[in-house]
């Protein structure tokens, strides 16, 4: 076996040689822009100093994520980052889905691509527009105070309020995804046979039957995959968007891990902390894509690997 | 099939209306905050303060808001530093990611499967915010255009649609190359290149609109004000509220209505070049998103 294997092995060489120079440049973006910093995340388990470096910074074991777990913040944050995921999945993950059935019974053509171009477009509105846009309008002088005094309500500063934070957030989320995530179930749709829609018409069935046996078990593997991708980055919400939509008055419940650790880690540079908490962060979304991943596997027999 | 048209009942029919209708509120409600900044941005300032409520169009006509946010230099900066991340990076971008997703396609490669993994797992696991930053700080990356640049010259996702891509070129094609003697990097660049315009199209837009629209690591690392790109010039206008540049000479009574159209207006600067691309490319756009469908 082994002579087979660095025979082989001298063969692939000599075939591919050229081949493997050209994906030399390819695994050192890798090496130094993702593997570096994974070594370099090492100074979660150490005393890091920059002018010790990561190497010779003395180590100091679990402490910096006992430090976490003992802290004041660790129970708020860890159930804003859970809350928040959560409602972004419940609320989040079916939206385009249901869009793209209400589309999909859509006969104009026109009708159609004219909504699609329309619901795309806030997915390309960069994050600052979007969360400059809502600090505006939640003014109190704001657009959104307008619109609820005409419904009889009182002006109030809506981002400053903690118990609107979560719903501003994962409806304007909403609001500037809904259109590009349902295009990966528009083509899961149109694959979906157009035959068994005609057999079920002729059998009497409604068009809320033909749904519910025909369409939803069509696209039922897509919906999966994305349940499974949706969740093993559950914990991963975006701190970018926070960051630029949250502020001290919020943080009661705007506060999430990712959040802290750019505020600890880029603006206090307390780096191995903040790191500790990161590195946390990570382990639990890698656990739980793994569980969704073989949880698929199990029931449905879809899977991302 | 005409034949066998079935009659809809009638709960069907007010399906329809009730679907039509509602994908015409959904239509309005992403597009008016758009239209109401667009708007506004014209409206004369003292109007638009006493206005409580929505518009539709604006209220008088005035483009001193945008007079002034092209007279701040910093704006202009912004758009400069930008355009030069967005030219020389998209470039590299296509450059770095044709390269691995060329390789990837190939057949009967002994090691592909373990570089495939090599690639594919810093999908799912990295080292972190801190420990990226810090890397970069280590190749002295910080407070230059080119730590926007380099890092973020793959992006994994995009390799994997472009591998997929590569991957339905024929075999004989390239084989035929090879037998006339060609190498690989030419027949990536004389061959596989020229035949795969439309997902380069695809790619050229994802990595454009997202320089375009990157603000994070540059509000991380860029320190000299110069070098800051539009995001961040933007950033400062609408959450710090940083409009003295723009509102220098003007009453202090005034300086809020002003400050609230210069907003408005620089909101619409920033972002009208892919406004105005955006309905072009858009069957572009979701061609990607379709082949990024597929499993990768």
């Amino acid at each position: 076996m082994k002579e087979t294997f660095s025979v082989r092995l001298k063969k692939d060489f000599r075939r591919n040689k050229m081949l493997y120079l050209l994906v030399v440049p390819v695994l050192l973006f890798y090496l130094i822009f993702q593997y570096r910093p994974m070594y370099g995340a090492l100074i979660a388990f150490k005393d890091y100093t920059p002018t010790l470096g990561v190497a010779d910074s003395p180590w100091v074991g679990l402490d910096n994520f006992n430090r976490f777990f003992n802290s004041v913040y660790f129970n708020r944050l860890i159930k804003n980052t859970v809350l928040l995921s959560v409602y972004n999945l419940v609320f989040g993950f079916p939206a385009p889905i249901i869009l793209a059935l209400l589309l999909n019974e859509i006969k104009s053509k026109k009708f159609k691509s004219a909504t699609q171009t329309v619901t795309y477009l806030p997915h390309f509105i960069s994050l600052i527009v979007v969360t400059g846009m809502l600090r505006d309008f939640s003014l109190t002088s704001g657009l959104f105070n307008d619109i609820i005094t005409f419904f009889g309500g009182e002006r109030s500063a809506l981002l400053q309020n903690p118990k609107l934070y979560r719903s501003i957030y994962v409806a304007s989320s909403i609001w500037q995804e809904v259109g590009w995530g349902s295009i990966i179930y528009l083509s899961a749709l149109s694959g979906v046979d157009s035959e068994l829609y005609e057999a079920a018409q002729i059998d009497g069935a409604g068009k809320w039957k033909q749904m519910l046996n025909i369409t939803l078990p069509g696209i039922a593997p897509t919906i999966i995959i994305m349940l499974t991708m949706k969740i093993g980055t559950l914990m991963n919400m975006g701190y970018e968007k926070t960051i630029l939509l949250y502020n001290p008055a919020t943080y009661e419940t705007a506060d999430i891990i990712s959040s802290y650790v750019y505020r600890v880690g880029l603006l206090e540079q307390d780096w191995s902390y903040s790191t500790a908490i990161g590195l946390f962060n990570s382990i639990i979304n890698l656990t739980l894509l793994l569980i969704a991943n073989k949880l698929a596997k199990r029931f449905s027999e879809t899977s991302l690997w | 099939m005409n034949a066998m048209k079935i009659k809809k009942s009638p709960a069907e029919k007010v399906f329809t209306v009730f679907n039509y209708i509602l994908l015409t509120f959904i239509m309005l409600i992403c597009l008016y905050p758009v239209w109401y900044v667009l708007v506004a941005s014209l409206s004369d300032s003292s109007l638009l303060m006493q206005h409580s409520g929505g518009l539709l169009k604006p209220l008088g006509f005035s483009i001193s808001a945008y007079k002034k946010v092209f007279d701040n230099p910093m704006i202009l900066k912004g758009y400069g530093n930008t355009l030069f991340i967005l030219v020389i990076g998209v470039m590299l971008d296509i450059f770095m990611t044709s390269l691995g997703a060329y390789f990837l396609s190939r057949k009967q490669v002994m090691f592909k499967n373990v570089i495939m993994m090599i690639i594919v797992f810093t999908m799912f696991f990295s080292g972190g915010m801190i420990p990226f930053y810090l890397n970069l700080k280590d190749f002295k990356l910080t407070n230059t255009l080119w730590g926007l640049i380099i890092p973020f010259m793959i992006n994994t996702t995009n390799l994997i649609i472009l591998r997929t891509s590569f991957e339905s070129i024929p075999d004989s094609l390239i084989e035929a190359a090879q037998i006339d003697g060609a190498g690989h990097f030419k027949i990536l660049m004389q061959i596989v290149l020229p035949l795969s315009k439309a997902i380069l199209a695809v790619m050229i837009l994802y990595y454009g609109v997202g320089i375009w629209n990157a603000w994070f690591w540059a509000s991380a690392i860029i320190r000299t004000r110069e070098l800051y790109p539009l995001q961040v010039v933007l950033r400062e206008i609408l959450m710090q509220n940083d409009v003295s540049a723009m509102t220098a000479g003007v009453g202090a009574a005034d300086q809020d209505a002003v400050a609230t159209t210069i907003k408005y207006a620089t909101i619409i600067v920033a972002t009208l070049p892919i406004l105005c691309v955006y309905p072009f490319l858009q069957k572009h756009f979701t061609q990607g998103a379709m082949v990024g469908a597929v499993k990768g």
